[in-house]
């Protein structure tokens, strides 16, 4: 369903991306790994329409996407959680999801200040809907407090949420699990799968918690240094010499590279 | 409106229809004209500030605006008051546009800045080109409706605290709808904004034309209230002080602007008895105020009102 092509992408003098290509297939969830630096944001950045690529196509359900803004892309039906959290830190926790609702929703400047009718109605499914997704990821409880004061896990969670709100085809996780103790992991890795498997959500996920990878991914593309170095199963990946040689360093593989001589 | 607003709704009403019962005193009602008038240029610009995140230091242009073109249209061409604040309205939301299209796009101080040229800009155009240039024009018309002309002031603060209550009705709904939701959205972060597909740009220019909006009704009614302007009313003084009625009422609580309003509006005039010291106990009030009460009064009665809730909930 995403089918990224040749993409290049350099900033000043720093060559980001060198002619990346990466294909998700619908229904997968695709993790994107490496050491950093190597990439990883800045691809999920052009895929959602933050930036835009030097070179080369993104084409999402055949369509070619690499030159529209973010907010567009958003209303195609991507949708994506931040590495920083970037949650609306001054609304409560249902708003915020009732925010994810709005490509959704029709009500407009003037029919919202005059209450139409059909306003109403629609503000009233907007807040069924709201908690029934926060009800799905376990945060029913917290919905009246202001999403700046949730710990960071529930945070992580809710932006999940929140990206759910807007009914993706293809949700982005930009390591969702920073800063999240074992269990929080545990449960965020429930989470992914269930919406995968339930909601019938493509997932793509950067990701440094190598466990977490390994059990959820179908498939997992490695990157280094803005090239793909490796594509495969998490068992083929882990396998691979050239993802060892970039995760442990040169001088580990210079090394062995001794031993093996002498 | 939600439940809370409802009920602080109905005790503003009840309010403006006592006070002329109360005390008919022209002083003191043409005081609540005055409080009405800068009511409706706060109101607008909370929702600009306070709930998406924009600053305005030019409103004290479209308020020029729509005095200059409503006292124009209906003294010299004639038009009935009714169409010829529309028109202001109008002309004003023309000007918000071609402003904030290239406005919009700056950020924070840079914003500031951008709307302070805009409302000099406004000022230099009356004072030189303006009828009467820097000492104005009168004889413009009061405002009638069907056949019945307003001359009272009584007259005056029922229209004007009327169109207040309309503007805050309209205001209440729109903030506690998806457009409102998505207004604050864009305050807290646009770049989360953007990804969930808000029409980021769209919405800003939309409630910036509001606040330009309620800004030329306020103007529009001032010129027919008072029936003479002269530029010096419209300079960057009167910008400033609506930003000060904003933030001492409270920038994140609609009601604040109204608070506010009266308070900046209604403090001058107590503080009379101080003769040439006025201005300094003025200034003196207002420091203290934003030490001490920095955000603002109506957020801080809220808090308030909210931790007596709790207490009495826990004695239960």
């Amino acid at each position: 369903m995403l089918n990224i092509k040749g993409i290049w992408k350099s900033f000043g003098g720093l060559m980001a991306l060198r002619h990346i290509s990466v294909d998700v297939k619908e229904g997968d969830i695709k993790a994107l790994i490496g050491p950093n630096g190597a990439g990883k944001t800045t691809l999920l950045n052009i895929i959602s329409g933050i930036y835009q690529p030097d070179k080369g196509e993104v084409f999402f359900l055949g369509r070619n996407i690499s030159n529209l803004p973010s907010t567009k892309i958003a209303r195609k039906g991507i949708s994506r959680t931040f590495q920083h959290v970037e949650l609306f830190g001054n609304m409560t926790v249902l708003e915020n999801i009732m925010v994810g609702r709005y490509v959704k929703t029709k009500a407009g400047f003037f029919s919202s200040g005059l209450k139409m009718p059909y306003v109403m109605k629609e503000e009233k499914e907007i807040q069924r809907k709201s908690e029934e997704i926060l009800e799905y990821i376990n945060l029913a409880q917290r919905n009246d407090e202001l999403a700046s004061n949730l710990p960071i896990g529930e945070q992580r969670i809710l932006e999940i949420g929140r990206a759910l709100a807007t009914e993706p085809r293809l949700l982005l996780l930009d390591e969702p699990a920073a800063g999240l103790n074992i269990r929080e992991t545990r449960n965020l890795g429930e989470i992914i799968r269930k919406i995968r498997k339930e909601l019938r959500i493509t997932i793509v996920l950067v990701e440094h918690d190598m466990e977490l990878v390994m059990r959820i991914s179908d498939s997992i593309t490695v990157l280094n240094f803005g090239e793909v170095i490796a594509e495969g199963t998490p068992l083929e990946v882990q396998k691979n010499r050239e993802v060892i040689v970039a995760y442990l360093g040169e001088e580990e593989e210079i090394q062995r590279g001794y031993n093996a001589h002498t | 409106m939600k439940k809370g607003d409802s009920l602080v709704f109905f005790i503003f009403i009840f309010l403006i229809g006592l006070l002329p019962v109360l005390s008919g005193s022209t002083y003191i009602m043409t005081v609540g004209v005055f409080a009405g008038i800068n009511a409706l240029v706060a109101i607008g610009l909370c929702i600009l500030m306070g709930y998406a995140g924009q600053i305005s230091l030019g409103q004290a242009g479209f308020y020029g605006i729509g005095a200059y073109v409503s006292a124009v249209l209906s003294l010299h061409f004639g038009l009935p008051v009714v169409v010829s604040l529309i028109l202001a309205m109008v002309v004003a939301a023309m000007v918000a546009v071609i402003l904030a299209v290239p406005a919009l796009r700056l950020k924070g101080h840079y914003l500031a800045v951008a709307t302070l040229g805009f409302g000099e800009i406004i000022y230099i155009i009356l004072n030189e080109w303006g009828p009467g240039g820097p000492s104005g024009f009168g004889d413009i018309p009061h405002f009638s409706l069907l056949g019945y002309t307003i001359t009272s002031t009584t007259g005056y603060f029922y229209l004007i605290w009327g169109l207040v209550a309309v503007v805050m009705i309209f205001s209440l709904n729109l903030i506690h709808s998806r457009t409102g939701r998505a207004l604050r959205a864009i305050h807290d972060s646009e770049l989360a904004s953007n990804a969930m597909g808000l029409d980021v740009v769209e919405l800003k220019i939309k409630v910036f034309i509001l606040s330009a909006v309620y800004a030329s009704l306020a103007g529009g009614l001032y010129a027919h209230y008072i029936t003479f302007i002269s530029p010096s009313s419209f300079s960057l003084f009167y910008s400033i002080l609506v930003l000060m009625m904003v933030i001492v009422g409270g920038i994140t609580n609609l009601w604040g602007a109204i608070i506010g309003a009266v308070v900046i509006t209604v403090l001058p005039e107590l503080l009379r008895r101080f003769e040439e010291f006025d201005v300094l106990v003025y200034g003196l009030i207002l420091t203290l105020s934003l030490m001490f009460f920095r955000k603002g009064l109506v957020p801080i009665l809220v808090e308030k009102i909210k931790k007596l809730r709790g207490l009495a909930v826990v004695k239960h």
